[in-house]
């Protein structure tokens, strides 16, 4: 069935939540609103208010409410606006959320998600257009996913859901009215698990999350000119597939990490480690990265789409470690 | 006048003043005819744990001096407020949110004395609470328990259950965000929650006068919606008596209530802190005069309830209760290399697996060895 990567959250949400009543959803505007980009549309009325929860301008505070009800025994669904404003909640994220069982002794699993919005739109400037992924996979007790696609929307936020430890699911802003076909019934993406979303033999394009549309753009592009790309969508960056990556890079010998976040400390950078330990012997040429500038996000249209990774920085890449011509 | 004390909450007096029920000297507020929300056998109880608290602290000072504690901090001063408090919940049923100053609540709540041992021995088992006990591990980041203690009592009220949630923290807590998030969320859910402030005068070396501007740290809860009440921390049977009607108060429905609890810090914030360098002697010295034990012993012996030989008795079952927990402790076997990676998720990553076949640890030994 064709439907936006919107919709296919919402049917995510509905059906954990008729599967399993421990399961509520929390954060700004969730209820009466229906969701700052309607995520949550019907479910008041479908679940009503101590299932469907608006809060007070909060982050910090009802990101530490769905700790403390998921230990003892709830599983909440933490909606941040954006996650950029989560980082007035990352103390409860990172150190109560994260390492609580750790602390605990295995006392109180945190069954929890943190969902959101994360990543440049357009003209949101510096401080609304950020990609956290990096500094939130940096972080042993969380798991990360970056669905890119609706089917990985609807699939991996109710694996979220499912799942005993604290998810972080970076959505992306860009993406929410984006199609796509997703399976009929009960579709589960596993965590941990990338796909292989276009395959080719000459280079690797490992990239996650919204960038996925790039890659596929860059690999219709590079066809045409008798490139074949294999893309490799990571879905979550944290348990990362290490055997997906090594597996495509020891077919290609040649790789380019696409990544919507800083190149400092960047997800790509270890993807380039993961690569350099497991293929040193596999690879024909070095491999490269596609990222934002090293720069706040400007406002300007002209700078911000300088400073985004883009289907033409990328196409230079891959053509970069193919030594052919651009 | 025999008017049951506990009609005083919520206390619409002088909000300033704290409320006192036990003076200094040992005798009621109230004078003679007046009743105390407590009775003799509930306050003998009562003495025993504060009394019990007062021994770990020296024990626990002891062994963190000789390296075999981590950081460790002492409730010294504060047991009337601790024990006041925890005794006004129901353990079958309420949760306490701890900071990391409140041992005799957990163990009247039912957390066994050799778990808070082991936790700082630094030993991992130390963290885990045992089934059917409702505590929180310790926490400590500052303030981070609070908005916690909400979604524990959003979780129970969601239930259907009629607990109530306690949490305890500090003056210094009371400056975090965290505070100010917690208190409007509890205040608009009408969360079943007992804010209970510990104001000890000191935030390690700040003092409470650089903590808020405000008169009293209670005259913020109307603010948020709900009621303050100040109680002289010192006294047990004030601390019991308002903390009772406020968990009453929050079982039938009405909410929560934030008590501040004067009290005061008669040692270190913790074994890494030296206070001899900005608590001057004279004030010290007033406030042992105002010692929460002391102030129930002189009532309980002036009722016939309490004197030297019960009192070294008391010592003795104290030390052996303090010492058949370090037996059981140390029963425990030290934590391996397993135990490193063991519980960051509920199951062990495939990158644990290979740093855990990279690592090697040492021969096993205790947990500060």
């Amino acid at each position: 069935m064709i439907v936006t990567y919107r919709d296919a959250l919402n049917q995510a949400l509905r059906e954990e939540m008729e599967r399993d009543d421990r399961v509520f959803l929390m954060g700004e505007e969730v209820a009466v609103y229906q969701g700052a980009y309607k995520v949550s549309k019907g479910l008041l009325s479908e679940f009503g208010e101590m299932r469907v929860v608006d809060t007070p301008i909060t982050e910090l505070g009802f990101a530490g409410v769905g700790v403390g009800a998921a230990m003892v025994g709830l599983r909440p669904v933490i909606e941040f606006m954006s996650w950029n404003f989560a980082l007035l909640a990352l103390d409860q994220v990172v150190n109560s959320a994260a390492k609580m069982l750790y602390m605990s002794g295995g006392q109180y699993p945190i069954p929890m998600v943190f969902r959101g919005p994360s990543g440049a739109a357009l003209q949101l400037a510096a401080q609304h257009s950020q990609a956290w992924e990096s500094w939130l996979a940096h972080i042993p007790g969380l798991k990360v996913v970056t669905p890119g696609t609706p089917a990985d929307a609807k699939g991996l936020l109710k694996s979220a859901i499912r799942d005993d430890n604290p998810v972080v699911v970076l959505e992306g802003e860009m993406l929410y009215n984006t199609k796509g076909d997703v399976p009929e019934g009960d579709h589960l993406v596993p965590l941990g698990a990338a796909e292989l979303k276009r395959e080719g033999d000459h280079c690797s394009i490992i990239t996650n999350g919204k960038m996925i549309l790039v890659a596929l753009q860059v690999a219709d592009q590079l066809a045409s000119e008798g490139i074949r790309v294999d893309v490799l969508d990571l879905r979550t960056v944290r348990p990362l597939d290490v055997p997906a990556i090594t597996a495509s890079v020891r077919k290609t010998n040649r790789a380019v990490v696409l990544e919507e976040g800083w190149e400092m400390a960047g997800i790509g950078a270890q993807i380039v480690d993961t690569i350099q330990r497991e293929c040193f012997d596999d690879l024909d040429a070095p491999v490269l990265r596609v990222h934002q500038a090293d720069t706040p996000m400007p406002y300007a249209k002209n700078l911000e789409r300088a400073a985004k990774p883009d289907a033409a920085k990328t196409i230079a890449a891959v053509k970069k470690v193919m030594y052919v011509a651009n | 006048m025999s008017t049951p004390v506990i009609s005083q909450f919520p206390y619409r007096g002088d909000p300033v003043a704290p409320v006192r029920l036990l003076e200094v000297d040992g005798t009621l507020t109230g004078g003679g005819g007046s009743v105390p929300p407590m009775d003799d056998e509930q306050m003998l109880s009562a003495l025993w744990l504060m009394m019990l608290s007062r021994a770990f602290d020296d024990k626990g000072t002891s062994l963190q001096r000789q390296g075999r504690f981590g950081t460790f901090s002492a409730v010294r001063g504060q047991e009337a407020s601790v024990v006041g408090s925890a005794l006004a919940l129901d353990p079958a049923r309420d949760w306490i949110v701890p900071q990391y100053r409140e041992l005799p609540a957990l163990v009247n709540h039912g957390l066994p004395l050799e778990s808070f041992i082991l936790y700082f021995s630094g030993h991992p088992a130390g963290g885990y609470i045992p089934e059917g006990v409702r505590l929180l591990p310790i926490q400590i980041s500052i303030a981070a328990q609070l908005p916690h203690a909400v979604g524990l009592a959003w979780g129970l009220r969601l239930q259907g259950l009629d607990a109530v949630v306690l949490v305890y923290f500090g003056d210094g807590a009371s400056s975090e965000g965290d505070f100010h998030e917690a208190c409007n969320l509890a205040g608009v859910v009408k969360a079943p929650v007992i804010f209970f402030l510990q104001n000890n005068g000191w935030a390690i070396s700040t003092p409470r006068s650089r903590q808020t501007a405000a008169r009293t740290f209670a005259e913020r809860a109307p603010g948020y919606g709900f009621d303050g009440v100040v109680v002289d921390g010192n006294d047990l049977l004030a601390v019991y008596a308002a903390t009772r009607a406020a968990v009453e108060r929050a079982r039938a429905g009405g909410g929560p209530t934030l008590i501040e609890s004067q009290t005061y810090r008669l040692g270190a914030h913790n074994t890494a802190d030296d206070p001899t360098r900005y608590v001057a002697e004279e004030v010290l010295d007033s406030w042992r005069d105002r010692d929460p034990i002391l102030r129930v012993q002189r009532y309980l012996a002036a009722c016939g309830r309490w004197n030297e030989s019960i009192a070294a008795k008391a010592q003795e079952e104290i030390s052996q209760t303090i010492d058949a927990a370090f037996a059981a402790a140390r029963a425990v076997a030290p934590p391996t290399a397993e135990d490193l990676f063991l519980h960051t998720y509920a199951e062990l990553t495939e990158r644990q697996a290979r740093q855990l076949r990279e690592y090697e640890m040492p021969a096993t030994g205790p947990a500060n060895g």
